[in-house]
């Protein structure tokens, strides 16, 4: 990609991506596939302050700032949450926090996430969404950089 | 419909499945097969039919009105109660009190027994293996009198260590309480000796019953426990019901769990008198719907018969563990050998979770995660566990898709 996308843009492909699979068999696949293929986290992240709440699995979220950007990493011991996590990264990834903020991550429900998983399922990928903004809230407020474009 | 007849030697499964309408929905679009019975059962028709019939028919508030409607809504509650007491082998009505659930009447035990008898430094023993209703009152309590809490531990195979039980009795003892069968192991305790060892010290004992009522057979008496707790929605009955059985000179000295109307006998401003038993301990409008459509679980698990029900039951049992020891990788966790109604296993490089989600997506119910025992999970060094829980209207066609959907799993997560 010669332009990256922005965060409306990267919600949209990965609802692209999605609406190629027939059945949730094979969304789940897929899902899994990523969560196999996110790097894992360095144990000495996997710290009680980098839990996310709100999982049956054991969650953890980390978040650098640079340039006016957040970094995430996460990780879990649950392979279709890794590959939940996986998708929230790729569209809060590298973004100022204002972008961050306002995301309103459609594509959750788009996909089919909020009505396919369980309640008590969804509130932990809603959980994680929330921490991520949390994160991007509090490096705004500690390093209020206007942000260009 | 979605299960071949299967005869369970004298039992035909096919017959009874058709008392469950719920059997017939369909999950992500297959047939439902339930096996978290251990988290609730399904209900019967005519359970279903006794909740309307109430309400389409003779709905009153009970004890105290004297037109018809609220005669018949009383006669048909205290039915019940009679009919709780044979099914338990209690001695009397007023050893059985109607709570909300099992975790209420333990509650209700820590609250009115034990705040009155409890001194600082007396010990109150648990287990290692125990739900969390059966810990956290108790960790309340100790806390709040200055007391001890002591836990039996248990060994690799999810039994019980009972000669460190009885090491750890002694005078200070105070009460026991035990869990009958583990919800996340299926373990059955032997609690009959368990009782008689507690007496041995003076100590009093209570029976968290919420698995074993469905499950075994009870007779209080024979067990000789001082209280035993149970829950109508485990036994095919509505959620919202519970039963604590207590021993009549222990309930008789206890100060009451709440008041308000129903437990008291006379009430002024100056003094209150309290209500004989039960009702001493029934405060408030009770849930009288599913009071009354209790005893018609009841009346479908004794029309069917225990014997019969624990039969099939244990061929489940049998068959699900040989087919899921077949599963690479897949490990059952608690291998007593006493066990009742549950099958809990991981599989390696397999989060209970995603186990649970993958399962779900093809109809299959289970539970996963730490089954409210977590000092348990603890205990294994595991997150949790996936459980299978069965009941009366499970087959082996339904171990056999269990067994499918679990091949796929490991398939798909290696």
């Amino acid at each position: 990609m010669s332009q990256e996308l922005n965060i409306a843009e990267t919600e949209q492909e990965i609802i692209s991506e999605f609406a190629l699979f027939d059945s949730w068999d094979d969304k789940y696949e897929y899902i899994i596939d990523l969560g196999k293929r996110l790097p894992p986290l360095d144990t000495k992240y996997k710290t009680d302050e980098n839990r996310v709440r709100g999982c049956q699995s054991s969650v953890w979220l980390v978040a650098d700032f640079k340039d006016g950007k957040l970094f995430f990493q996460a990780d879990s011991d649950a392979v279709i949450v890794k590959g939940l996590i996986s998708m929230l990264i790729r569209v809060l990834n590298k973004r100022t926090p204002d972008e961050i903020i306002e995301a309103r991550m459609d594509f959750i429900r788009e996909i089919g996430m909020t009505t396919h998983l369980a309640q008590t399922r969804s509130n932990g990928l809603l959980s994680m969404v929330k921490q991520m903004k949390h994160y991007a809230l509090a490096y705004k407020i500690k390093d209020p950089v206007p942000s260009k474009n | 419909m979605n299960s071949p007849i299967t005869k369970s030697k004298s039992l035909d499964i096919n017959v009874i499945r058709q008392e469950f309408p719920i059997l017939n929905r369909e999950v992500k679009g297959r047939p439902l097969i339930y096996l978290d019975n251990a988290a609730t059962t399904q209900k019967p028709q005519q359970v279903l039919d006794a909740l309307m019939h109430y309400y389409t028919n003779y709905n009153a508030n009970i004890h105290r009105g004297i037109h018809t409607l609220a005669e018949e809504a009383t006669a048909a509650f205290e039915q019940t109660r009679d009919a709780v007491k044979s099914f338990i082998g209690a001695g009397s009505r007023e050893e059985i009190i109607f709570t909300r659930g099992t975790t209420e009447g333990i509650n209700l035990v820590a609250y009115s027994w034990g705040r009155k008898n409890l001194q600082v430094n007396d010990e109150i023993i648990i287990s290692n293996m125990e739900h969390h209703s059966n810990i956290v009152p108790w960790q309340l309590l100790c806390e709040e009198k200055g007391a001890i809490l002591k836990v039996i531990p248990i060994n690799e195979k999810g039994e019980l260590m009972l000669d460190e039980y009885k090491k750890m009795l002694g005078p200070k003892t105070k009460l026991v309480s035990i869990v009958h069968v583990s919800n996340a192991l299926g373990t059955v305790n032997p609690v009959r000796q368990m009782i008689a060892d507690a007496h041995a010290v003076g100590a009093l004992c209570m029976v968290d019953g919420a698995q074993s009522a469905v499950h075994l057979d009870i007779n209080v008496t024979e067990l000789d426990c001082d209280f035993f707790a149970f829950s109508a929605h485990k036994l095919y009955g509505p959620t919202g019901v519970g039963v604590l059985y207590g021993k009549k000179a222990i309930l008789e000295a206890m100060p009451p769990f709440q008041g308000g109307g129903e437990m008291i006998k006379e009430v002024t401003l100056q003094k209150t008198t309290f209500n004989d038993l039960p009702y001493k301990f029934e405060a408030g409008t009770p849930n009288i719907a599913d009071v009354i459509a209790f005893k018609s679980a009841i009346h479908f698990v004794q029309s069917i018969g225990k014997e019969k029900i624990r039969r099939h039951e244990r061929d489940l049992m049998d068959y699900g563990q040989q087919e899921l020891e077949k599963i690479p990788g897949l490990k059952i966790i608690g291998q007593a050998k006493e066990k009742a109604g549950v099958i809990s296993f991981v599989i390696e490089k397999a989060h209970p979770q995603d186990i649970g989600i993958l399962l779900d997506n093809r109809g299959i119910a289970v539970r996963t995660g730490h089954h409210c025992a977590q000092p348990l999970m603890d205990h294994f060094c595991i997150p949790g566990t996936a459980r299978a829980s069965f009941a009366v209207y499970n087959t082996r066609y339904e171990i056999d898709e269990l067994v499918k959907g679990l091949l796929r799993v490991v398939k798909i997560l290696s």
